[in-house]
C-alpha cells in the first residue's frame, strides 16, 4: 500500500492500469479526461499490454466495448455527459446483451446551455439503461470502487455492465490523500477473466443481438431484472472481499449517525460527505441529524435504505439532477416509493440542487437540515419539492 | 482545517502553488485537498485556486469562502474586490506588493484582516529572471503561516519541478522561496 497526493481521475487511470484489461476503447471528454489521457500513456510506455481503441466518438467507443466484450474479453471504458448521451443506445445493447464492461462516469451537466461542471444529470438519464450505478462520495471511494466494479459486472449471477460514478472538478480533479493498493493486490482480487459465452468460440457457436419479438423478448428483459437483484448480495460481498484485503469495506448504502437519527439527509456523491460535517455540528447542538447516501443507485437498495432510516421522522432527498416536470426528482422519486412501499409515515422533503456546479454551502446544508427539524415537529410547513441556492426561488 | 485562496493569472502558476502546499502537507501525515477554480483557461486571465490541510480526513467539498489566508500572486489585481472576499478579522492577506502593508491597506480600502506584503516581483526577476512568482508567494505564506514547514515545502518544490524545469530553474526557484520566506513583512 501507497499513500499518495492524486486526483480521483489520477486514481482511477492507476486502477485500470492495475487491471490491466484486455481493451479499452474511450474518446476524451471533459472531466473525464485525465483519465483516457493517462491511461493511454501507460499503453503507450508499454506498461500494459490492453488494446487501446482510439475512437472518434463515444458512440463508437461504446460500441467498440460491445464487440470486444462479446468477443470474449476484459473491457473498461469512461466517459462525462455529453459522451455518455452519445452513447445512448449502446449502452442498451452492452446491459441486454448481458456484457460485464465497467465505466468509469465523471458526472457533468448535460448541455444546453453549455457547462462543463458536476451535476448527475447524465447518469440520471442512463439510470434506466440497465446498467449497475454506483456513486462515490471522495477518490479514495473512486478508486477502491473502479477496482469492484469488475468483480460485480464478472459475477456470473449477475453479468452486467457496470457504470462507477464520481463528481466532475469537485473529485475527479481535487488534489487529495489517496491509499493506493499494490499492482499483485488488485490483480489477485480482480483475478484472470472468464469468458462466458465467447463469440469467437468454433466450439461453442452463440450469436449476439438476434431478433427477439413478443414471443421472448419480455422473458430476456426480466431476467435482467432477476440478475440486478442479485445484483445486491454480489456487490456486499465484493465491498466486504475488498475490505479483506484493503480495509475498507464497502456496503449499499453509507450510512452517518443513522442509529438514533430524526432527521436525515440523503444525498448521492461528494455533497454526503459535506453534509456530514453539518450533522456534526447540528448532534453538538442537541438535535438528531443523520445522512444516508445510497452508494448503489441501480439495483436501488430499498431493504438496506428502510433499515437505515428507522426511527426517522423527516427526511431531505437531495438531486443533482431533475426530471423536469415530474414535482419529484429521481432519487427522491426512489426513496419515496420504497417509504410508500413500507406503509412508512416519515415525511420526505426533495431539493434540487448543485445544477451546473452551483456550489451548496454549509449554510444551504444547515438551513435546510433546520428547516426539517422544524418540520418534523410539526412546526413549519415546507414545500414539498423545491431548488435549493437557486435566484428567484 | 486551514482553508487558503490563491489569487493570480493564467500562467504564473497559480494552481502549482495551491498543489504544491497541499502535497507537501501530505510529508507531514496531513489531510489535505487543492483545486482551482475551473473555468476558460487563458493566460493572463485573472483566476484563483484553493488549498484546503487539516490532521484528520476532510470531508467538506463545498467552494472556500472564508479563507484563513488569502495569497495575492500579482500586484495587478490589488484593487479586485474577490481578493478579500470572506476576509475576518483573523484573516492573513498575504500580497505581491512593492510597499508597505500600510499602503496595501491604504489601497484595499481594508478594515478587517492582517496584511503582509513581499516583493515578489522583483525576488522572481532577480533569482528566476522571469516574474514568475508561485515560488516566492509560497515562501512568503509560509513565512507568516507555517502550514508546514520550510524545509518540507522546498522538499516538494524539488519533487514537483523536478523534470519539469532545468536543475539551475530550479535552485532558482529555491532561492526565491527562501527569499521570500524571510523578508515577508506584516504591519
Amino acid at each position: 500500500m501507497s499513500v499518495v497526493a492524486g486526483t480521483a481521475n489520477g486514481a482511477v487511470a492507476e486502477a485500470m492500469r492495475q487491471i490491466e484489461p484486455h481493451v479499452v476503447a474511450a474518446y476524451p471528454i471533459t472531466p473525464q479526461t485525465e483519465v483516457v489521457e493517462e491511461f493511454a500513456k501507460f499503453v503507450s510506455d508499454g506498461r500494459v499490454r490492453t488494446r487501446f481503441v482510439p475512437v472518434e466518438s463515444e458512440h463508437s467507443a461504446m460500441s467498440v466495448c460491445v464487440g470486444a466484450s462479446a468477443a470474449g474479453t476484459r473491457v473498461i471504458t469512461a466517459t462525462s455527459s455529453q459522451g455518455l448521451a452519445y452513447m445512448w443506445e449502446m449502452l442498451y445493447i452492452a446491459s441486454g446483451n448481458r456484457l460485464p464492461i465497467a465505466m468509469a462516469l465523471v458526472n457533468r451537466a448535460l448541455s444546453a446551455p453549455i457547462n462543463i461542471h458536476c451535476d448527475h444529470s447524465d447518469s440520471m438519464g442512463a439510470r434506466d439503461s440497465g446498467w449497475i450505478q454506483l456513486y462515490c462520495r471522495d477518490a479514495q471511494e473512486a478508486y477502491d470502487t473502479f477496482i469492484q466494479a469488475l468483480p460485480i459486472a464478472e459475477h456470473k449471477d449477475v453479468r452486467l455492465p457496470v457504470m462507477v460514478c464520481y463528481d466532475g472538478f469537485i473529485v475527479s480533479h481535487a488534489l487529495t490523500r489517496i491509499e493506493m493498493l499494490e499492482d499483485e493486490v488488485v490483480g489477485k482480487f480482480i483475478g484472470p477473466y472468464k469468458a462466458v459465452n465467447p463469440l469467437l468460440s468454433r466450439e461453442n457457436p452463440v450469436v449476439y443481438g438476434p431478433l427477439v419479438l413478443y414471443d421472448y423478448y419480455m422473458e430476456f428483459k426480466r431476467q435482467q431484472v432477476e440478475a440486478m437483484e442479485r445484483a445486491l448480495e454480489v456487490i456486499v460481498k465484493t465491498g466486504n472481499s475488498f475490505g479483506e484485503v484493503s480495509g475498507r469495506s464497502y456496503g449499499l448504502v453509507n450510512s452517518y449517525r443513522m442509529e438514533d437519527a430524526e432527521i436525515a439527509l440523503a444525498a448521492l456523491s461528494s455533497t454526503a460527505r459535506t453534509a456530514e460535517v453539518v450533522a456534526d455540528e447540528l448532534r453538538d447542538q442537541g438535535i438528531r441529524a443523520g445522512v444516508i447516501s445510497p452508494r448503489v443507485f441501480r439495483p436501488f437498495p430499498a431493504e438496506a435504505l428502510m433499515q437505515a432510516l428507522n426511527g426517522v421522522k423527516a427526511i431531505g432527498v437531495l438531486d443533482r439532477a431533475d426530471s423536469f416536470g415530474a414535482g419529484t426528482a429521481p432519487l427522491a422519486a426512489d426513496i419515496g416509493a420504497v417509504l410508500q412501499s413500507a406503509g412508512s409515515n416519515i415525511k420526505l422533503y426533495n431539493r434540487v440542487y448543485g445544477l451546473g456546479g452551483r456550489d451548496l454551502t454549509l449554510n444551504d446544508l444547515k438551513e435546510f437540515f433546520l428547516s426539517l427539524e422544524r418540520a418534523g415537529q410539526g412546526e413549519e410547513e415546507l414545500a414539498r419539492f423545491d431548488y435549493l441556492g437557486v435566484r428567484g426561488g | 482545517m486551514l482553508e487558503i485562496r490563491w489569487h493570480g493569472r493564467g500562467g504564473q502558476g497559480v494552481v502549482t502553488a495551491a498543489k504544491i502546499l497541499a502535497a507537501a502537507s501530505l510529508r507531514e501525515d496531513k489531510y489535505f485537498q487543492a483545486f482551482p477554480e475551473f473555468g476558460p483557461e487563458r493566460r493572463g486571465a485573472p483566476l484563483q485556486a484553493f488549498t484546503r490541510i487539516d490532521n484528520l480526513p476532510i470531508r467538506i467539498y463545498s467552494h472556500i469562502t472564508m479563507p484563513d489566508a488569502v495569497v495575492v500572486m500579482d500586484d495587478t489585481l490589488i484593487g479586485n474586490t474577490s481578493l478579500t472576499e470572506g476576509l475576518g478579522a483573523e484573516s492573513l492577506l498575504i500580497a505581491n506588493f512593492a510597499r508597505s502593508p500600510g499602503e496595501l491597506r491604504k489601497r484595499l480600502k481594508l478594515q478587517t484582516g492582517r496584511l503582509f506584503t513581499v516583493r515578489a516581483t522583483e525576488i522572481s526577476l532577480a533569482n528566476i529572471g522571469r516574474p514568475v512568482t508561485n515560488t516566492a508567494m509560497l515562501g512568503a505564506l509560509l513565512g507568516v503561516c507555517p502550514a508546514v514547514s520550510r524545509e518540507t515545502a522546498e522538499e516538494e518544490i524539488r519533487h514537483t519541478l523536478t523534470g519539469k524545469i532545468k536543475p539551475e530553474l530550479l535552485e532558482a526557484n529555491i532561492l526565491s522561496f527562501r527569499e521570500a520566506f524571510r523578508e515577508v513583512t506584516g504591519e
